[in-house]
């Protein structure tokens, strides 16, 4: 590992001051390395950031150190003294906490009793409810104890997870990818209540792929590529750009932007589009307006859950709306199934490429059929023609550089990466009139995001219209000619990319109707307990 | 006494049995883990509870050899489901055939035998009341203890932190073993309660309600208690007005049978599922997404460690 060493420049790694430190943990899962001899150290009121692509062993690393994973070898020494963290209880008595990605709350629990119910009994609720408030005041964690969680926001379930941690008084606070599914100021709030965390001597380790962030934030990161550590450095030293060559272990391209282009003819329009939800938790569109020209790619940013599902399967035909709230290249197509808009041009990608894109255990060649089977010339008669369809599939994976093993792979054995570049170009290669796509490049290596955004560039630059649903700000600020937000299932008119700051965008994903305290901080009106 | 007295009466009866095992399989829902063999452990119970009770002439031994019958049963199931992370629908299912199998032939030496009436509360004055006397104090002890469970399994469900620990295990077991709660000895304890109060049930049955013992004497009523839980919405209030609810259509259909009204007797067979259904719909309306169905319920649970 000489390139750690030659990275760690100038941030000698005493365990002797550290709080805790990691030393040579390595995690085997049958053939699997997921953490190869990774050491790393925290100290006292450090903000310490993890670093790494997705499947480079953040999430073991983190899981080992909460105790939820027994590591192969390797040991964690806690304040200098070795331990074994036979279980998250083991890590909490020691003072470790942990916030998770996908958040660990009970739905049809308020909030008093998803914080109850990870303290220990002696405690009356009484007692917890006056220990929440003072915690709400003095790092601004407001909640309202008695609501049920499930009408709360990510942000606030967020709090819920954060004030649970701080009532055990924790020495360590864990946070794995915390501001994925927050608003740009709901994670301003978060970034004030770590820093005065910090202040107070709490150590925090951070998972996070957003490098701004990381940069801005951190003291110190970590980055750990296929399980290893590759360098440990002071990130506000060095560019964005840098940290991520340091996770893909290459240098990060850059996405053209396209060539100036004139905007062509409106093809796809929609008006007045509303449609009630038909999960029990869903959210119904709300009087959807929206124009694509020719040319054009609109990003839709909203906060997951905001109605973005709802609006896809509006858009591909999964389900059915008014007739004329969809216009196709002029012509009406919301009483049309998806495979009647697919021959008049439309294209779709959903959001989840393994299950609902691709069937993950057929081959690349039978899932070419998917989505193409009634336009294709695939199938003729009622029988499909395998050779044309696998040809179909190689074309595919020659455009859009899908690494695979084997001729034609089952969809399942693909990178998450790779299978996105699959399912994104089969849609591209058929040259739609209308591209829907929900979020392109979620969960995907940086490589093959360029590779995706660049894809839909050119796409629209050719003369298709491209919507992007996501809830990664830079890429629409990347790639989109305008960009609308979706809230509570509301769309808000779409503006011009140039002509908007983050801020007003991140304001519109919090409700436009909602307004900014002092501070920046969100007010959710009446929703919460003051 | 009346015969509108005597139809009060035996609904009571009727109901007993369905509220008990379909408390214990409450508790055992909400902790998310689902038992279909709730027939089978009551018939167990019954059968059991029979021979307990004729072996040592006892109807206390008669209760305690029930309440152990179904607790076993439960325990097998139990190994299966939270052992080896069977799938539970499968699991009660068997549990329920090997229940039906082997009551028969734990009760084949009992069968004929008869007990006599089990005590009912008496008081002086009130015991002898008008109409209400006999229904309000004037019962078995099953009856009062049955509506005493509800009262607590209530209570324990929203108040207690126990219960809480237990609602959390069947929302999410996941992120309840993330938080370190003991998904597995939560479930252990909550499947042993059902079993108890399955077991229970099938004693009314044999010692109370018919006072012998016949081979597949609970005649479906596990797998009413079943879906009495789903149609209360998991909450013990609407499921105590549910079981009387069907216990007094099963009862008045009998009566209605009697009197020779126009309607087949199959349709009136059908009336108290119908009812029921109806009634119970009607109840959850407008508390939409207020009470579900546990989060975890039905799914098998493997810790990573």
């Amino acid at each position: 590992m000489e390139d750690a060493s030659s990275l760690t420049d100038g941030l000698p790694q005493s365990p002797a001051s550290s709080l805790v430190s990691l030393e040579r943990i390595t995690k085997r899962f049958g053939d699997l390395l997921a953490n190869d001899a990774v050491d790393l150290a925290i100290g006292p009121g450090e903000i310490h950031a993890l670093l790494g692509e997705n499947g480079a062993g953040k999430s073991t690393l983190v899981k080992i150190l909460y105790g939820l994973i027994e590591p192969t070898e390797g040991e964690i020494r806690w304040k200098g003294d070795i331990v074994a963290l036979d279980g998250p209880m083991a890590a909490r008595a020691l003072g470790i906490g942990m916030v998770f990605q996908h958040f660990s709350l009970f739905d049809n629990l308020s909030v008093i009793e998803n914080v109850a119910v990870a303290l220990s009994a002696d405690i009356t609720l009484d007692t917890i409810a006056r220990r929440i408030r003072e915690l709400a005041d003095t790092f601004d964690l407001a909640l309202d104890l008695d609501r049920p969680v499930w009408t709360l926001s990510a942000g606030e379930r967020q709090r819920i997870e954060i004030v649970r941690c701080l009532l055990q008084d924790p020495d360590l606070l864990i946070l794995d990818e915390p501001t994925s599914v927050l608003t740009p100021q709901e994670a301003e709030d978060l970034f004030g209540t770590l820093q005065r965390l910090a202040a107070r001597g709490c150590a925090i380790l951070y998972i996070s792929h957003r490098l701004e962030e990381v940069r801005r934030h951190c003291h110190r990161a970590t980055v750990l590529r296929a399980g290893r550590v590759v360098a440990t450095l002071d990130p506000s030293t060095v560019s964005a750009r840098h940290l991520a060559g340091l996770m893909v272990g290459a240098e990060i391209g850059d996405v053209k932007p396209a060539p100036a282009h004139a905007m062509g003819i409106e093809r796809l329009v929609v008006t007045s589009l509303s449609l009630r939800s038909e999960e029990p938790h869903g959210i119904d569109l709300r009087d959807v307006a929206l124009t694509v020209r020719g040319g054009e790619i609109v990003g839709i940013a909203g906060v997951a859950g905001n109605g973005q599902s709802e609006l896809f399967a509006a858009l591909s035909g999964e389900r059915l709306c008014g007739d004329r709230a969809i216009l196709l290249d002029g012509e009406p197509v919301g009483h049309c199934d998806i495979t009647a808009r697919r021959e008049r041009g439309g294209a779709f990608v959903p959001e989840e490429r393994l299950g609902h894109g691709s069937v993950p255990s057929h081959r690349l060649g039978e899932n070419t059929l998917l989505s193409l089977h009634g336009t294709s010339g695939f199938v003729s008669g009622g029988l499909i023609h395998p050779g044309l369809a696998r040809r179909w599939a190689a074309r595919i994976v020659k455009t859009f550089d899908v690494r695979k093993e084997g001729a034609d792979p089952r969809a399942e054995t693909l990178s998450g990466g790779n299978l996105q570049k699959f399912v994104v170009g089969r849609e591209i290669l058929r040259d739609p009139a209308v591209l829907v796509v929900n979020q392109p490049t979620w969960g995907v290596d940086a490589g093959a995001a360029t590779t995706l955004r660049q894809a839909l560039i050119d796409l629209a630059a050719k003369g298709s219209a491209v919507v992007v649903i996501s809830q990664d700000l830079d890429e629409l600020f990347e790639i989109a000619d305008r960009i609308a937000v979706i809230h509570a299932g509301e769309l808000t008119a779409a503006e011009p990319t140039s002509r908007l700051s983050r801020e007003a965008v991140g304001l519109a994903m919090a409700g436009a109707r909602e307004h900014t305290g002092e501070s920046g901080k969100v007010e959710r009106g009446a929703t919460h307990a003051h | 006494m009346t015969i509108f007295e005597a139809i009060l009466l035996t609904i009571v009866t009727a109901s007993t049995p369905l509220l008990l095992a379909a408390l214990g399989e409450l508790v055992v829902e909400r902790a998310g883990v689902l038992n279909l063999g709730v027939e089978g452990m009551m018939v167990m119970g019954a059968a059991c509870g029979f021979a307990g009770a004729v072996t040592f002439d006892s109807t206390l031994a008669g209760i305690l050899c029930g309440i152990l019958a179904g607790m076993v049963l439960a325990l097998v199931f139990a190994i299966a489901v939270l052992g080896l992370a069977v799938n539970q629908v499968a699991a009660g299912l068997a549990l329920t055939i090997l229940g039906l199998g082997l009551s028969g032939l734990i009760g084949q030496p009992f069968v004929g035998a008869q007990r006599e009436v089990i005590a009912h509360l008496s008081l002086p004055v009130l015991s002898d009341l008008p109409v209400v006397g006999r229904l309000v104090f004037g019962e078995d002890a099953f009856v009062y203890i049955s509506l005493a469970a509800t009262a607590t399994v209530a209570w324990f469900l929203a108040r207690s932190r126990a219960g809480l620990t237990l609602r959390a295990v069947g929302e999410n077991h996941g992120s309840a073993h993330a938080l370190g709660l003991p998904v597995l000895k939560t479930r252990l304890l909550a499947i042993l309660f059902g079993g108890a109060m399955a077991g229970l049930a099938g004693v009314y049955l044999s010692l109370v309600y018919t006072r012998f013992w016949s081979p597949g004497m609970t005649a479906g009523r596990g797998w009413i208690a079943v879906a009495l839980v789903v149609f209360a919405g998991w909450r013990p209030g609407v499921l105590l007005i549910g079981a009387y609810l069907f216990g007094a259509a099963t009862v008045l259909q009998l009566h209605a049978q009697a009197a020779g009204f126009g309607l087949p007797s199959q349709a009136l067979a059908a009336l108290p599922y119908l009812a029921t259904i109806v009634a119970l719909v009607l109840l959850s309306l407008g508390r939409k997404g207020a009470s579900v169905a546990p989060g975890s319920l039905g799914q098998p649970f493997a810790p990573d460690r």
